[in-house]
């Protein structure tokens, strides 16, 4: 081990069915220092961590620690926090009914009573000294989630943790708290605790990180110094696309040339849902394809979703067709002809269990009625119709859909709506996690979509799909639209500098 | 003011509510019902009912605590009674002996569903209905015919007394007679301290909150997950066999219809106590004062009159469902803010 | 290719073992089967008069066709709230009991030995099935909108239902003497075959209807599957799960026709007792996950049978009525624990080693 280095991992490899999630990476932490491991969904970031934090194996390579002379396994999360290795999750992974104090001892130390009178008076000696605002004996369900992630952290730092990993902790946080969490990473920092800290935020990276790792695909792009590293350099690096060849590709097709003639299918004003967007405007003609781009996390499907109804409206109006409806749960919006492909295919997309023929006509048997059922008949010729169409490569229509491929289950989500003939789709990370091929297939399928006249609200992680696909943009950063792009300006370089933000 | 409420932990609100909700009615009956109630000894006779009660509820909080639920105790309790009379009088056993075989049925119902819960995960609803059923149908098959036990060592048990000094009353002959409990009612309040302790201040109590607070989380601090579910599950089962042991001293016999529905009346002594469903909250305490609420309910509806055991069976299912209702909706609103 | 290989894989076993109907069907014939070995007069059916006169057919086998559908008709309603909801209503005894108290109470008016029916059976069957669907509903409502897990939620009517039955008559017993009441539980003369099988055929021919000719099926499933893609598509997944409740109240309501008039009268405690088990255990028998999802009706229904086939079995080996539960609960444990994940991980595993070697010799 370097001197110095609290962590050093090695090629480290992880292979999931089909996928190579890890490809020999590197990566190496030094002590009192705060490193941002950052990626695109997909690179591979989230696997690295759960590598090092036991919750998966690793296929191949070494992690050095601290302390130890020889390289070091770690089986479990329990393993993980023997060694020194402390995380704190997005999710908070502490128990709401206990005390704060309860929370940072349960778990570990001997013995079968628990004296709470010291546990309690040690809770508050550390509380203290991290100056975070929360006492002992409080219920923890009754903290902030600031404060609950402070206390999961110190939780670590009492367990003498040399490696901390903050993952996404400031994805529900607001300003102060943020700043408050700042500086108790601060402080960990000057203690010689070496920090990863995983987030979406670029403000945040430049605030508070000392080094930045680059994951894409599952491989290291690299390891940078802050300063090295401005703001526009990064997001070409998580991207993937260098900037000299990313000098302005025009999209190959002009695909929508409508300009401000034709009709507005679909405008919301001031929309709102419980999801924690900002209120935002929002329309699209007949005929148009246009998207929400920004980092993930960005709030870009809690628009969409708010659009469809999936989550709980808050506020806005809502037009079709310039008449005022109102669109509080999917039904409604299904009824005035939008259609939504989620982003999380199996949570939200499929319904596993059941064959691909039941899978497409669903949402139009649905729409249809209680008592009108297709028969049996109308419903293979509909699915025999778009497994043809989309080229789905199933056994038969009968075949579960969950023992499909994730294009094809994809393909068969996408066919549903179709079926519906919508006026307008929404279309959520269509190609994530599929193959090449059918990328393309989906994207050219968009475009003539659209001009049989449906309008298509696109979003994608890869940036060059959209400019392939949309005529316009709408740039979201910490769930805020913070730009619309259109003409000349969609290029990779107008839209990474809006969504970086900034002054660089 | 307002702010120390907020400041209570769950359990602990939920805990002042019961035991407002049974002063207030205990108090209500001795205003309205003026005769009975204000006797020490009834009290004591609702505490001599339902040890065997309180005990199993006891084990069905600690379950509940871990986010599971026990609905084999009744059955447990019967087979209990039913083959500890059997063991008595057909066998010739001895005292020893019929403890030793209540604390085994006992710990066997609670290891083998506290294994197919938590190492092989499959719901507890199933397995301990399967359990219920089971048990149900061992006792048939141990004995068909309900028998009182005549073995004199168990009779001499039976009728032991144990005086409270200084809460007699003098009856209507004029002559002071002395408050009293059954054995059953201390090995129950022996029961409810340990209990209580352990879940209280023990590392191993904490653990059983922790799972039922947030099973993952609880993997992620450290806690076994599996072992506190099995071990929630063995206790229940052996809480059980103790209670199914006190219950056969209360009554002297054995029967297959013994205790039925003693699992409905434990899982609302519970939920009554304030031990929420979903796991993670509750107090032995409030089970005890939710054990007496039921029973204060129960006497004040044979006192009123509507001495039919229907009554009693809709008045626990109207109070469970109220109370089910009023968490349902409680959590409904924390999980909003 | 890859379709090639999977069709290929499948042709090595025949459809029927892959289908779930084979598991009920495998379970019949080794009861058939055992019956066979121990004492064939298992399977005799004489011919004779019944008390009343009538042409009855008789034997075990009778017996079988005759409690098994009432059990059919409950297992159609408990495959719904299955598939929907992913527990099982455990009060399904207690409401026969109450549908059975109002049908008797409706058909006795304020005399409770009455010379004439008060009002006409079928009067008295429909408030009975009303009275069934609202406390139907009243469970539907505590899993739906409440989100009490199933078998919590029905615990409140199994402890109060069978109270609550008696409550209905006061705690009576109303006794029908009007033959033609027991017509619903016994023979209809002229008729041997028993009526409880031509009223679950009249049922199952309902409920293939129903299926055929409405979503209900497809909407339970999806709901069961995944809640957030049904809600998503549309579907109200609450109002689904409700619905499937009232639904196994109308069958309750059926079955407790059957129940009182087999006897022409009552016993709160004792009518329809352990039955939710049965219904429970006919469910899991006809392959269909506990967890809820996917189901097939006509297997829950041969797996209703089957279970009355177990249960006749073990009287005619004089087992008492009470100790049955005893048997039928290693039953439902050994079900459960082979359908535990954890346990079919475990299992396919294993059964994939042996697959690969197989598929490695297709795709050659």
């Amino acid at each position: 081990m370097n001197k110095g280095s609290v962590l050093e991992m090695r090629n480290i490899s992880k292979n999931f069915p089909g996928v190579k999630a890890l490809q020999n990476v590197d990566f190496t932490l030094c002590e009192g220092e705060i490193h941002a491991l950052m990626g695109e969904n997909g690179a591979g970031k989230s696997t690295l961590i759960k590598v090092l934090t036991g919750v998966y194996e690793k296929d191949g390579g070494q992690i050095y620690l601290k302390g130890n002379d020889k390289a070091v396994s770690i089986r479990s999360p329990q393993d993980a926090q023997r060694l020194g290795v402390s995380t704190v999750y997005q999710e908070i992974t502490l128990c709401p009914n206990l005390s704060v104090a309860e929370n940072m001892y349960i778990g570990r130390g001997k013995g079968f009573f628990q004296s709470f009178k010291k546990m309690n008076a040690e809770a508050d000696k550390i509380l203290k000294s991290l100056d975070i605002p929360a006492k002992s004996t409080q219920q923890l369900s009754s903290c902030s989630i600031a404060i609950q992630q402070m206390v999961a952290i110190a939780r670590a730092v009492d367990m003498d943790c040399k490696v901390l990993i903050l993952d996404e902790p400031t994805s529900s946080l607001d300003e102060q708290e943020v700043e408050k969490l700042f500086g108790l990473m601060r402080d960990l920092k000057a203690r010689g605790v070496g920090i990863i800290f995983v987030t979406h935020f670029l403000d945040q990276v430049y605030e508070v990180c000392d080094k930045i790792t680059v994951l894409r695909d599952g491989q290291l792009v690299g390891e940078y110094e802050i300063k090295d590293l401005p703001r526009v350099k990064l997001v070409s690096k998580m991207l993937g696309k260098e900037l000299d060849d990313m000098s302005d590709i025009k999209s190959e097709s002009a695909p929508y040339s409508g300009g401000d003639a034709s009709e507005v299918v679909f405008e919301a004003e001031g929309l709102q849902s419980n999801a924690g967007i900002k209120p935002f405007d929002f329309k699209i003609r007949k005929g148009e394809v246009n998207g929400f781009t920004g980092l993930l996390g960005s709030g870009r499907s809690e628009c969409v979703r708010a659009i469809f109804g999936a989550d709980r409206i808050i506020g806005g109006t809502v037009k079709m067709k310039g008449e005022k409806v109102k669109i509080t749960k999917p039904i409604d919006a299904m009824k005035h002809g939008i259609a939504y492909l989620p982003e999380d295919r199996k949570i939200d997309g499929i319904v596993g269990d059941l064959s691909v023929r039941e899978n497409i006509v669903l949402a139009l048997q649905v729409m249809k009625g209680f008592f009108k059922p297709f028969s049996k008949a109308e419903a293979y010729r509909f699915a025999d119709e778009y497994i043809k169409l989309l080229e789905i490569k199933t056994a038969s229509a009968d075949t579960p859909v969950k023992s499909l491929s994730g294009g094809n289950q994809q393909k068969v989500i996408l066919a549903r709506w179709l079926l519906m003939h919508p006026e307008y789709l929404i279309l959520d990370e269509p190609t994530r996690g599929i193959d090449i091929g059918t990328k393309v297939e989906i994207q050219k399928l968009v475009l003539k979509l659209a001009s049989e006249g449906i309008s298509v609200t696109f979003i994608s992680s890869e940036t060059d799909e959209m400019l392939r696909t949309c005529s316009r943009l709408v740039v979201m950063r910490d769930r805020k639209a913070v730009g619309e792009l259109s003409g000349d300006d969609l290029t990779q370089s107008k839209i990474m500098s809006t969504i970086a933000g900034g002054e660089d | 003011m307002k702010n120390k409420i907020k400041n209570m932990t769950d359990t602990n609100i939920l805990l002042a509510i019961t035991i407002v909700i049974f002063l207030i009615m205990y108090l209500g009956a001795v205003v309205v019902l003026r005769s009975g109630f204000l006797k020490p000894q009834t009290f004591f006779n609702i505490l001599n009912a339902n040890a065997a009660l309180l005990i199993t509820s006891c084990g069905m909080s600690l379950v509940m605590i871990t986010g599971g639920i026990d609905i084999s105790v009744g059955g447990v309790v019967a087979l209990v009674s039913m083959s500890c009379a059997v063991y008595l009088d057909y066998h010739d056993g001895s005292i020893i002996g019929s403890v030793l075989i209540a604390l085994a049925i006992g710990l066997l119902f609670g290891a083998v569903q506290g294994f197919l819960v938590a190492y092989l995960d499959i719901q507890p609803f199933i397995v301990t209905l399967a359990g219920m059923f089971f048990a149900r149908g061992m006792t048939t098959i141990v004995n068909t015919t309900p028998f009182n036990v005549a073995s004199e060592a168990f009779v001499a048990l039976k009728n032991m007394r144990i005086n409270v000094p200084g809460l007699g009353s003098v009856n209507k002959m004029g002559n002071y007679v002395s408050a009293y409990v059954e054995p059953g009612v201390i090995v129950a309040l022996l029961i409810v301290i340990i209990l209580f302790v352990i879940l209280r201040w023990t590392r191993q109590g904490r653990g059983f909150y922790a799972v039922g607070g947030n099973r993952q989380s609880a993997m992620m601090l450290g806690i076994n997950v599996k072992r506190t579910k099995f071990l929630a599950h063995l206790i229940c089962g052996l809480l059980a066999g103790i209670g199914g042991y006190v219950y056969f001293l209360h009554v002297g016999s054995g029967s297959a219809s013994h205790a039925s529905g003693m699992e409905m009346n434990a899982i609302a002594s519970s939920i009554i106590g304030g031990t929420l469903l979903t796991g993670g909250v509750g107090n032995i305490i409030g089970t005890f004062f939710g054990v007496l609420s039921l029973s204060t309910i129960q006497n004040i509806v044979s006192s009123v009159g509507l001495d039919e055991a229907w009554w009693t069976g809709i008045t626990i299912a109207a109070m469970l469902c109220l109370f089910l209702v009023i968490q349902s909706v409680v959590l409904a609103r924390k999980k909003r803010t | 290719m890859e379709n090639n290989s999977k069709k290929g894989r499948r042709g090595l076993l025949p459809g029927i073992f892959r289908n779930q109907i084979f598991i009920p069907i495998a379970a019949l014939v080794v009861l058939a089967l055992f019956n066979f070995a121990a004492d064939p007069s298992f399977f005799r059916i004489s011919f004779g008069l019944n008390s009343a006169g009538n042409p009855v057919l008789s034997g075990y086998l009778i017996t079988i066709l005759d409690y098994g559908s009432e059990l059919a008709i409950l297992a159609i309603g408990m495959t719904l709230v299955t598939a929907a909801s992913g527990g099982q209503d455990i009060s399904v005894g207690a409401a026969i009991a109450i549908a059975g108290s109002v049908i008797l109470r409706v058909l006795c008016g304020h005399n409770s030995r009455p010379e004439v029916l008060q009002t006409p059976i079928i009067v008295a069957f429909l408030v009975g099935c009303v009275v069934a669907m609202l406390f139907g509903a009243f469970n539907g409502v505590l899993v739906a909108y409440f989100r009490i897990q199933p078998m919590v939620a029905t615990l409140i009517l199994y402890t109060a239902g069978r109270s609550i039955a008696a409550w209905i008559n006061n705690n009576e017993l109303p006794i029908i003497s009007q033959p033609s009441f027991g017509y619903f539980g016994g023979f209809i003369p002229g008729i041997p075959i028993p009526t409880p099988f031509f009223i679950a055929v009249g049922c199952m021919i309902v409920t293939f209807i129903v299926l055929k000719f409405t979503t209900l099926g497809l909407y339970t499933q999806s709901v069961g599957i995944n809640e957030s893609s049904s809600r998503l598509n549309g579907l109200n997944p609450a109002f689904i799960k409700f619905l499937s409740f009232v639904l196994l109240g109308l069958c309750v309501a059926v079955a407790g026709l059957i129940k009182v008039s087999r006897l022409s009268t009552i016993n709160y405690s004792v009518i329809a007792k352990d039955i939710e088990m049965d219904a429970i255990l006919a469910v899991a028998l006809g392959g269909n996950a506990l967890s809820g999802g996917k189901f097939n009706m006509a297997s829950s229904i041969l797996g209703a049978y089957v279970i009355q086939f177990l249960t006749t079995t073990l009287y005619k080996f004089n087992v008492q009525s009470d100790a049955l539960p005893a048997y039928k609960a290693v039953v439902v444990i050994i079900l459960v624990v082979m359908s535990a994940p954890t346990v079919r991980e475990k299992l396919s595993s294993l059964g994939k080693k042996i697959r690969n070697h197989e598929a490695k010799e297709v795709s050659m």
